[in-house]
């Protein structure tokens, strides 16, 4: 187990090289640079000494191994539009924020949509099943933009209950709205996952004989059913946590919160290079943790995956996500 | 060999027979196809024979709520350009994405997943390596930096999401593919000395549709929304075209003063959500071997 752990991270290495490679790449492959719209009017020998600044003159080989050697020490360069700013301190800032938002919103998926779930699974084809799985449809069909919005105008607007936009440093009644424009999709696809990796299990052979030798029922579905269908539950919740520590973009743009997926998209239209890459690679450094721990999870909650981890062929990350019927 | 590839083919007519039958006689899964046909219709005919046009302004009714008076059944923007035409033309660019894009998803991720599936071992590992790397970027922002990278123009915006969008096809085609690979007429077929083309277009192709169909029903609702997330924030389709995603971004921004300019594109894009989805669920069920 220790040594699947180990090679499992340093399989890791790699797999960020490569994606600090890739976007490194498209980002300066890409025609126009930082300091293209609003310099124009200034005397060409000015946007030259400050692209000579920032080594932007450099060719792109020797930019990346500067940017490399950086990254080693730990330093994520200085953002280009932010003069006065390190990217670690727009994210040693940002990121709280995304986090404290996102972990909310998957708190509030779990205990929702794997409540529902189960509730559903359990009463299939009753009244509780068909209102659980209507509702699941509807969250899952509406995408976040939507919802969000009309949240606002509800509760904002209309209502004036709660503060339409900022972080308010923290306040929850700021929280409130964005944490459950972004709860609701996670709570539906979670709800529908659970529904249809539960009704699977219960269908088994093993749970009939469970039945069968006159275990009770909240028994049989505690030891015999909950297992083995977290399986898919655990596979949807690695990925789409690491998505939500780094930040809704579409969350943080509606509601003016500070967060990083704010600053990414905003450093991507203004090609402020080292913020979209400090960004991308936290999410990447979460990603490969995130999968990582799914997979020790799937060993504890299947004997079958624990026992293949001697050997080499065992990528489960980011597989299938299994959607129920 | 020729009766018995007449006889498969038989076989083949009659499974699709029955995956036909069965979605037909899913009520949600029929309607959902139905207005998704009624509507694509009316985005191909109201932005050309609608009562206005896309950027017709109405100086005397600018922001007015839906009426029937004059035609604006949909009422009008904050530029007196007329919803219901807006609305409609939205769905044709963001229909037209979406198809599009799985287009383009569907032609790389097939073609990659075969191949790594069909040659297996070391070239396997490599193709499955490399997609661990993208996956590892978040979908939305390699969409985002593309898209930024590259400007935004109607036919890079949908190469963009196709680019992205393939990996899970590929996987599932893979693992299909590797299935297969172990059967007895593809050794047969080996034995033969058909070419890898001719065993990947005549064995593995058929073989991998079903889950594919399925997947693409509902690839193309989740790329509507990466193009309106994108249109949303901006990066988009850009004036005087529009998607229901700047649609909704515009309204979003007027809901105060005129919230239908909000709700009516968000309804069509949910509608259509919907029925893809429906869609998609109805296809899993009638292509499910296990429903047989």
């Amino acid at each position: 187990m220790g040594l699947y752990v180990l090679r499992r991270l340093a399989l890791t290495v790699p797999i960020l090289f490569a994606v600090i490679v890739l976007s490194f790449w498209l980002m300066h492959v890409a025609p126009g640079g930082p300091f293209d719209a609003e310099l124009i009017d200034l005397d060409p020998k000015v946007v030259e000494s400050i692209r000579a600044a920032y080594d932007l003159d450099a060719p792109v080989w020797k930019q990346f191994l500067d940017y490399l050697g950086g990254l080693l020490h730990g330093d994520l360069g200085p953002s280009l539009i932010y003069s006065d700013l390190r990217v670690s301190q727009i994210i040693a800032t940002g990121l709280p924020i995304s986090v404290t938002v996102g972990l909310s919103a998957i708190a509030i998926g779990i205990a929702l949509g794997i409540g529902c779930g189960i509730a559903a699974a359990l009463r299939q084809n009753s009244f509780v099943d068909y209102i659980v799985m209507a509702a699941a449809m509807t969250g899952v069909a509406i995408p976040t933009f939507v919802t969000a919005p009309l949240l606002i105008l509800l509760f904002g607007l209309y209502l004036g209950w709660l503060p339409i936009s900022g972080w308010g440093g923290g306040d929850l009644r700021h929280l409130l709205l964005p944490v459950i424009a972004l709860a609701l999709p996670k709570v539906a696809t979670l709800a529908r996952i659970t529904r249809g990796a539960m009704l699977e299990a219960l269908n088994t052979d093993y749970v009939r004989t469970a039945r069968a030798k006159g275990l009770r029922e909240w028994k049989v579905v505690t030891r015999h059913v909950l297992r083995p269908m977290l399986i898919p539950v655990v596979s949807y919740l690695g990925p789409t946590i690491a998505t939500v520590m780094t930040g809704s973009v579409v969350i943080e743009t509606i509601f003016g919160l500070p967060g990083i997926g704010r600053a990414f998209v905003e450093g991507a239209s203004n090609r402020d290079y080292p913020v979209v890459m400090g960004v991308v690679i936290v999410y990447a450094v979460f990603i490969q943790i995130l999968n990582l721990l799914v997979d020790v999870i799937y060993g504890y909650l299947d004997p079958r995956i624990r026992q293949s981890y001697g050997r080499p062929e065992m990528s489960t990350a980011g597989a299938g996500i299994g959607r129920g019927k | 060999m020729a009766a018995e590839s007449s006889s498969a083919n038989r076989l083949g007519t009659s499974i699709w027979r029955d995956a036909i039958y069965r979605f037909s006689v899913n009520r949600a899964a029929m309607l959902s196809f139905w207005i998704i046909i009624i509507l694509t219709g009316m985005a191909i005919v109201i932005p050309i024979w609608g009562p206005h046009t896309l950027d017709a302004v109405d100086w005397d009714r600018i922001l007015i709520p839906p009426t029937f008076e004059n035609q604006h059944w949909f009422g009008t923007d904050a530029n007196g350009r007329d919803m219901f035409v807006r609305t409609m033309y939205g769905a044709r660019i963001s229909l037209t994405i979406g198809v599009l894009t799985t287009l383009v998803a569907l032609i790389i991720g097939v073609t990659y997943g075969a191949i790594a599936g069909y040659f297996g071992g070391r070239v396997d590992a490599v193709m499955m390596r490399m997609i661990d790397v993208l996956y590892a970027v978040p979908t939305l922002f390699l969409v985002i930096i593309l898209v930024s990278a590259f400007g935004n123009n109607f036919l890079l915006i949908f190469i963009s999401i196709g680019a992205v969008e393939w990996m899970t096809l590929a996987r599932i085609v893979r693992g299909q593919a590797l299935a297969i690979r172990q059967k007895e007429y593809m050794e047969a077929a080996r034995a033969l000395g058909l070419p890898a083309s001719r065993i990947l277009m005549q064995y593995i192709l058929p073989n991998v549709i079903g889950p594919v169909v399925v997947y693409v029903t509902l690839l193309i609702p989740i790329n509507i929304i990466v193009e309106s997330y994108l249109s949303f924030l901006g990066l988009g389709v850009q004036e005087p075209f529009t998607s229901w995603g700047r649609l909704i971004a515009q309204g979003a921004a007027e809901m105060e003063a005129a919230p239908w300019l909000l709700l009516i594109p968000a309804a069509f894009l949910t509608l259509t959500m919907f029925c893809f989805n429906f869609m998609g669920d109805g296809l899993r069920d009638a292509l499910d071997p296990k429903n047989r």
